[in-house]
């Protein structure tokens, strides 16, 4: 079911606070996305942006607060964790392809072991995905074979498979040589334009600006500002967002 | 002997376990003898055993001709055949060839003793598989610091001698962790020759007294104890001498 | 006495001492399979998230990793039955038999470490990644974390065999009838005092036959793995 909950947000996030041992990461998160929202959170390392993401699927238990997408409460604990990641992809910096297994297998297994889907189907949808990315003549190559920005369109296309409803984007680019920072980038850029509700985390001031449709600054482990990308980086109000504009522009 | 314990250990015999160790002033005396050559044993072979590992993997650093391949054989003759069989080849064949002496009633009595040869074998042994435990080491410290020394004037072997040694040694604590602590366990194979340590007194003593069960697991406990002592010098050696930020230990 | 009268004699017990190294070869065989098995079993359990099974294997594991491989012989020849009585029939355990099931102990606990090694070696990149395509971690264990461990675990496994090999001859201190305790009866038999040495060098010879190859390959295939 695509239902979004009262506010038209299908992502949200109300007071979460997350510790590690001893050191606050998040404290008091709030957050909303609608849906075909493309949202891009900034902000310093360390300031909790990857960690708001990471509670977003379940990958991080939060300590305090209420995470929802769409009708399904992340923060209860009898969550149906299947139905989550088929409704929340990710996409990695480390991009994380399974390395014996070739491109296709990659994109197609977990649908079919997973979900249960017929093995036709999702192969005709990989190869399709393969191609949106452009990337059909790889099919049968190994991840090993590919370059780093080959290898993070696959994991793109991986997570696209799954047929979720929201994709987040952890720092994809990161770890890329930036010759292949760009290609990345459209491929990001193409999902988002196909109507997929994108969270991303990134450092790309330029990308967020011309992709995203709504900014996140954070800055220790809360959101200190939020707007439109044009109003966003034009005119700054807080301090602590004007001050990691200046380094980062 | 304490009388808490002697106490003690007759009400565990009355409830069926047999600690003659700990009431019996003769076994008491003979087990602790038994020990303590265990941990002669131990200490000496250590010595000698990390003298040869280091001298053997300098010689394979730093020379090609024939000194190297002779220490090459040496460690490949060692760890590929069972120890037990070289303490034998030691005390029986090359000790028939040893002259003898004489002691003060006119008895035979063999130059070198068999708690000589244990040592001789144990060390070489052990000092084989140091040798390739340093050998790893030294060739994991990067090339880029040798470099460097050269380039500012160190020769081949003065850079060997400061640069390369004291970082390589710092890589390889793991590994010598585990030959010392085979060496710990490798200490019971004397028994074959004689030598009265831990496992000879403890058969001689269960022999006497009828208490195998107790007296095997009173042994492994001991042993437990030793190598968990091992471990634990090796690594307050090794965090007095870390470098912060360096290595991945 | 010439040299020719000491090769021809030990030429002429080489078959008895031969038959006795395929016994050792035999314990090594069944050991190996033996301990593997099992090590599989407490690698896994090392690693439970049940922590019962975690602690009890890591005791096991570490008890039996730290133990004298001589200890733990004794251990299972004092305290093993000699027989045992199904459905009317005895069996005798010989004590080769029971020597190999000695063996198996430390190297199912050697092996337990190998492959908790081999799995944590995995980077965390890829239990993250089949966690969010919606895969349990038993699954992830199979089918992702390790077809990729296999690879890592062979040099080591094969190293632990070599290990092993030069290990069975401790069997003959608890009575068995293999190559060293054969090569101890040739030589007590053999009065010439110029037969002890080659006889012992011949002993020494046939471990290193049989053992160096093993290292070799192992070497080998540690460097050819070194990439992936």
């Amino acid at each position: 079911m695509r239902s979004a909950t009262q506010d038209g947000a299908l992502v949200s996030l109300r007071g979460v606070r997350k510790a590690f041992g001893s050191i606050e990461v998040l404290r008091g998160v709030d957050l909303n996305v609608a849906k075909g929202q493309v949202v891009a959170i900034i902000g310093p390392s360390g300031s909790g942006k990857s960690t708001i993401l990471r509670t977003i699927n379940g990958l991080t238990p939060v300590d305090h607060g209420v995470i929802t997408v769409g009708d399904i409460t992340v923060t209860d604990p009898r969550v149906d964790k299947v139905a989550l990641r088929h409704r929340v992809g990710m996409v990695f910096q480390q991009y994380n392809l399974f390395p014996h297994k070739t491109v296709l297998e990659n994109v197609a297994m977990a649908p079919i072991q997973v979900l249960g889907e017929p093995r036709r189907q999702v192969e005709e949808r990989a190869k399709d995905l393969l191609a949106g990315m452009r990337l059909p003549e790889k099919a049968l190559s190994y991840p090993g074979e590919l370059s780093g920005g080959q290898q993070q369109r696959v994991a793109i296309a991986r997570a696209l498979c799954m047929q979720p409803e929201v994709i987040l984007f952890d720092e994809v680019t990161a770890a890329l040589d930036p010759e292949m920072v760009k290609e990345v980038l459209s491929a990001v850029r193409k999902v988002a334009e196909d109507g997929m509700t994108c969270i991303l985390v990134t450092h790309e001031m330029r990308f967020a600006r011309e992709a995203a449709n709504r900014i996140y600054f954070t800055d220790k482990g809360v959101i200190v500002e939020q707007g439109e990308p044009k109003a966003f980086f034009e005119n700054p109000r807080d301090p602590r967002t004007i001050e990691f504009l200046d380094k980062v522009l | 002997m304490l009388e808490v314990f002697r106490q003690f250990a007759l009400d565990l015999k009355a409830s069926g376990i047999n600690l003659t160790i700990l009431y019996d002033a003769f076994d008491f005396e003979r087990f602790v003898s038994g020990l303590m050559t265990t941990c002669a044993l131990i200490v000496i072979c250590t010595l000698f055993s990390i003298l040869i590992g280091g001298a053997g993997a300098a010689v394979l650093a730093l020379s090609r001709g024939p000194a190297a391949m002779l220490v090459r054989a040496y460690v490949a003759l060692i760890r590929n055949t069972p120890l037990l069989v070289q303490m034998y080849f030691f005390y029986f064949a090359v000790g028939s060839l040893m002259p003898v002496g004489q002691n003060a009633i006119g008895l035979p009595v063999p130059m070198i003793g068999n708690f000589t040869w244990a040592v001789i074998a144990l060390s070489l042994y052990a000092g084989a598989f140091n040798i390739e435990t340093f050998r790893s080491g030294l060739g994991a410290v990067h090339n880029s610091y040798e470099e460097a020394a050269l380039a500012l004037g160190y020769s081949r072997f003065k850079a060997f001698r400061y640069v390369v040694v004291p970082l390589g040694l710092r890589f390889s604590f793991a590994s010598l962790a585990n030959n010392l602590v085979d060496l710990t366990k490798s200490t019971t194979v004397a028994y074959a020759i004689g030598v009265a340590e831990l496992l000879y007194v403890s058969n001689q003593i269960w022999s006497d007294s009828l208490n195998t069960f107790e007296m095997m697991n009173v042994m492994l406990a001991i042993y437990l104890l030793l190598t968990g002592i091992v471990v634990w010098i090796i690594g307050r050696v090794q965090a007095a001498m870390s470098l912060p930020g360096f290595g991945a230990n | 006495m010439s040299e020719t009268t000491i090769l021809t004699d030990i030429f002429r017990w080489l078959p008895f001492v031969l038959w006795g190294f395929a016994l050792n070869i035999l314990m090594s065989i069944l050991a190996i399979m033996l301990g593997t098995a099992a090590g599989v079993f407490l690698g896994f359990g090392q690693i439970s998230h049940v922590r019962l099974i975690g602690r009890i294997s890591r005791l096991a594991t570490q008890l039996f990793r730290n133990a004298p491989w001589l200890v733990l012989l004794f251990y299972c020849i004092f305290l093993m039955p000699y027989s045992f009585t199904v459905s009317g029939v005895t069996y005798n355990v010989p004590s080769w038999l029971r020597a190999t099931l000695g063996f198996s102990v430390p190297v199912a606990a050697n092996f337990s470490e190998i492959v908790r090694g081999a799995i944590g070696s995995i980077p965390k990149g890829q239990w993250e990644a089949a966690e969010v395509l919606g895969y349990t971690r038993t699954v992830t264990l199979f089918r992702i974390i390790l077809p990729q461990c296999v690879t890592r675990m062979l040099p080591p496994w094969m190293n632990l065999y070599a290990l092993l090999i030069t290990a069975t001859p401790l069997a003959s201190i608890v009575g068995v009838d293999e190559a060293l305790a054969r090569t101890q009866a040739a030589v007590q038999s053999e009065v010439q005092p110029g037969f002890l040495i080659p006889m012992y060098l011949t002993l020494l010879t046939m471990f290193f036959l049989y053992a160096y190859p093993i290292s070799r390959v192992s070497a080998a295939l540690e460097r050819r793995f070194q990439t992936v």
